[in-house]
């Protein structure tokens, strides 16, 4: 496998309504940036990978085929990756292996969601035949199974409220964030509307439009890369006998082949910073344990210790991530772009000091889905 | 189901749909100084931005044409008519739109229409009607507000075709009882039943009947409303993992206050007046507390 870099990113202002602009103005946004970033024109990408959320959230089906144009990929091999919620990372993810691979030399990667045009709670409740209606959107999915993490770990209740105030914060020091509530409390959020009880209004990521885009060379163009030193995906199904749905084992695996491929065996001691997809705060301590930063049961305590804000021993989104921003198809690879953002220094207000080696992480579906990746200053 | 998706138009969308709505054509100049209508946002050669405008007529001629001997719903019009390919005049690619012409003897390539105006437009493809057979211009324009929105119904209708493990299943239903599978491998019940186990990949063969009790293995009460939500809150949505069965399912929790529902608490089923039973898991109208003592912790633990 050759080496491949991100060599470039961008991303739209994501706001809970985009009006201004199409579904195609929004993608262009991202694309814009991320070429200008990595200093490429259209005659230097080889191919186009686009990743979206389930049709049923704009209601286009595969929207690939009218955003040909808009993607530049006329003339060139446009592929649709889909996996829920994770689609953003796997985008990222089958990009980098067009390159690896030697089959391009050049690929943009582009992910959007514009949920302004639909509505994702109604679409992820539609009544499926012969089941009790009892679904409600993803927060009523994810809310058993956070209820099932606190009594299993014996987490304290306020390290749910902990995670949302930092995520928030650490998003009031991006510029493209979608909330920013740089004087939010543990206490505020605590004190916040319960919304599918344990999960408070608070700790829910918001509905956003945004779109983001990273351009993956196999050299740098620009002189600034994010070297992609090892990437992983794992599926399981959505239920079956047995199935931890706290600690699912499909990210386990996703994570130990991860670290294996790039030769980490202390994640903790060597990332330097992470973007986890945590759309409801407590998933912040549920992956730390899945992803393997700590034992299972442990991770509250590196969350209530301070050690994932910016300053502690493993910061997780400094960017704000994905409760400060979830344009849903986008949310996985800007997870994917905000690493390759801290090990190139281009974080700006939210750079990790002397992150060299940085972590993206995406689930999606009913936590069945991951995809992540390592990206590192070092060329390996 | 249905859902009314909007669209944000954008500045090009947005100018051809506002001009449509003053009964005018307006298409786009590409890098290569073809006149694309519907206007393109993006350049299909350089990927650019496109941005000169270019007013197009509403007459033109029929590039390539099909008949619709028996119009579907929801088509343009309800009698036979064409699907065309138009070249409007002074633009260099086809739309495609319908043709009132009666008969297909009155279509043929070349043939030059115009575009029949709504008489009221909202900003959609739609306001023009139709095209129709004539040599002679279109209605003149009209003022009219900006379009920059647009709001596009969607409907889809299913029909299941139960599978040979959902009829037994759905059966027992209309009867009350409650029908599983086993894996004859891992042994594990499935309810509602699956036709093959996720684990081992082989067919569930061995029918089993259920007892309508169980567990609460873990739930969340739902105290937010949203669109097309079936049950208002705020409810108890509990997993229950019927004794007997090895996976949980999603069902609503009633009979106690929210503030009291336990993870492990025991409960059983209460059913629908048998009159309004139908195949369905709604025949069970909810759970409720059976008065047993919890569930201990490592009896259910496996199953979160």
């Amino acid at each position: 496998m050759r080496p491949a870099a991100v060599v470039g990113t961008g991303q739209t202002h994501h706001a809970a309504k985009r009006l201004d602009v199409s579904m195609a103005g929004l993608c262009r946004e991202a694309i814009d940036r991320a070429m200008a970033d990595a200093g490429v024109d259209w005659p230097d990408v080889d191919a186009v990978v686009l990743g979206k959320a389930p049709d049923l959230f704009e209601g286009v089906m595969m929207p690939e085929l009218f955003l040909a144009d808009a993607l530049g990929a006329v003339g060139k091999p446009l592929l649709r990756v889909h996996t829920a919620g994770s689609v953003g990372g796997t985008t990222g993810n089958v990009a980098a292996s067009l390159v690896q691979s030697g089959v391009h030399d050049r690929v943009l990667a582009v992910a959007f969601e514009k949920q302004s045009e639909s509505n994702a709670m109604w679409a992820l409740s539609v009544p499926t035949p012969f089941t009790m209606p009892v679904h409600a959107g993803a927060g009523g999915y994810f809310a058993p199974h956070v209820r099932a993490y606190i009594r299993r770990a014996g987490a304290p209740e306020h390290v749910g409220a902990m995670v949302a105030a930092k995520d928030r914060r650490n998003g009031a020091l991006n510029p493209y964030a979608h909330l920013k509530q740089p004087d939010i409390t543990v206490e505020s959020v605590r004190a916040s509307t319960m919304l599918w009880d344990p999960i408070r209004y608070d700790e829910t990521c918001p509905s956003s439009d945004g779109a983001c885009a990273v351009v993956i060379s196999s050299a740098p163009t620009s002189g600034k890369a994010a070297w992609i030193r090892a990437t992983a995906m794992r599926t399981e199904p959505t239920t079956f006998a047995g199935r931890d749905q706290v600690n699912p084992r499909a990210g386990q695996d996703a994570a130990r082949a991860l670290w294996r491929q790039a030769g980490i065996t202390d994640p903790l001691s060597e990332v330097d910073a992470a973007e986890i997809y945590v759309p409801f705060s407590w998933f912040e301590p549920m992956w730390l344990e899945n992803l393997g930063f700590t034992e299972a049961g442990q991770g509250w305590k590196l969350t209530e210790a301070g050690e994932t804000e910016i300053g502690g021993r493993l910061p997780v989104n400094p960017s704000g991530g994905v409760l400060s921003s979830n344009p849903i198809g986008a949310s996985g690879l800007l997870r994917f772009a905000e690493a390759a953002m801290q090990v190139m220094g281009t974080a700006g207000e939210h750079q990790v000091d002397g992150a060299r080696v940085a972590l993206g992480h995406a689930y999606g579906g009913g936590s069945q889905f991951f995809a992540m990746w390592v990206v590192g200053s070092e060329k390996p | 189901m249905g859902f009314d998706y909007t669209r944000s138009t954008g500045p090009t969308l947005g100018r051809f749909l506002s001009d449509l709505r003053r009964r005018r054509v307006t298409g786009i100049r590409g890098s290569d100084g073809r006149v694309h209508v519907p206007p393109l946002e993006y350049d299909p050669v350089t990927a650019q931005r496109l941005s000169e405008f270019v007013d197009v007529a509403a007459t033109g001629a029929v590039r390539g044409w099909s008949w619709i001997p028996e119009p579907l719903e929801g088509q343009p019009l309800a009698r036979p008519f064409a699907w065309a390919l138009i070249q409007l005049d002074g633009a260099d690619t086809s739309l495609l739109h319908a043709v009132d012409a009666g008969s297909p003897d009155r279509m043929a390539t070349g043939t030059r229409v115009r575009a029949r105006w709504r008489g009221e437009r909202v900003g959609a493809i739609t306001d023009i009607e139709c095209f129709e057979i004539s040599d002679e211009p279109a209605d003149p324009p009209a003022e009219a507000d900006d379009v920059t929105m647009v709001t596009t119904p969607v409907h889809l209708r299913y029909t299941h075709s139960a599978s040979p493990t959902e009829d037994p299943f759905l059966r027992g239903l209309m009867e009350g009882r409650l029908i599983a599978q086993r894996c004859p491998v891992c042994e594990k019940v499935y309810f509602p039943p699956r036709p093959a186990c996720p684990t081992d990949g082989v067919p569930t063969t061995d029918r089993v009947e259920l007892g309508d009790r169980g567990t609460v293995t873990t739930f969340c009460v739902v105290n937010v409303p949203f669109l097309g939500q079936r049950i208002p809150p705020p409810y108890v949505s509990a997993y229950v993992l019927l004794d007997g069965a090895d996976i949980p399912f999603l069902h609503l929790l009633l009979g106690v206050a929210p503030a009291d529902v336990r993870m492990g608490m025991r409960v059983e089923a209460v059913w629908k007046p048998r009159e309004e039973w139908g195949p369905s898991m709604q025949n069970i109208d909810h759970f409720r507390p059976s008065g047993e003592p919890d569930a201990p912790f490592d009896s259910y633990s496996r199953h979160l």
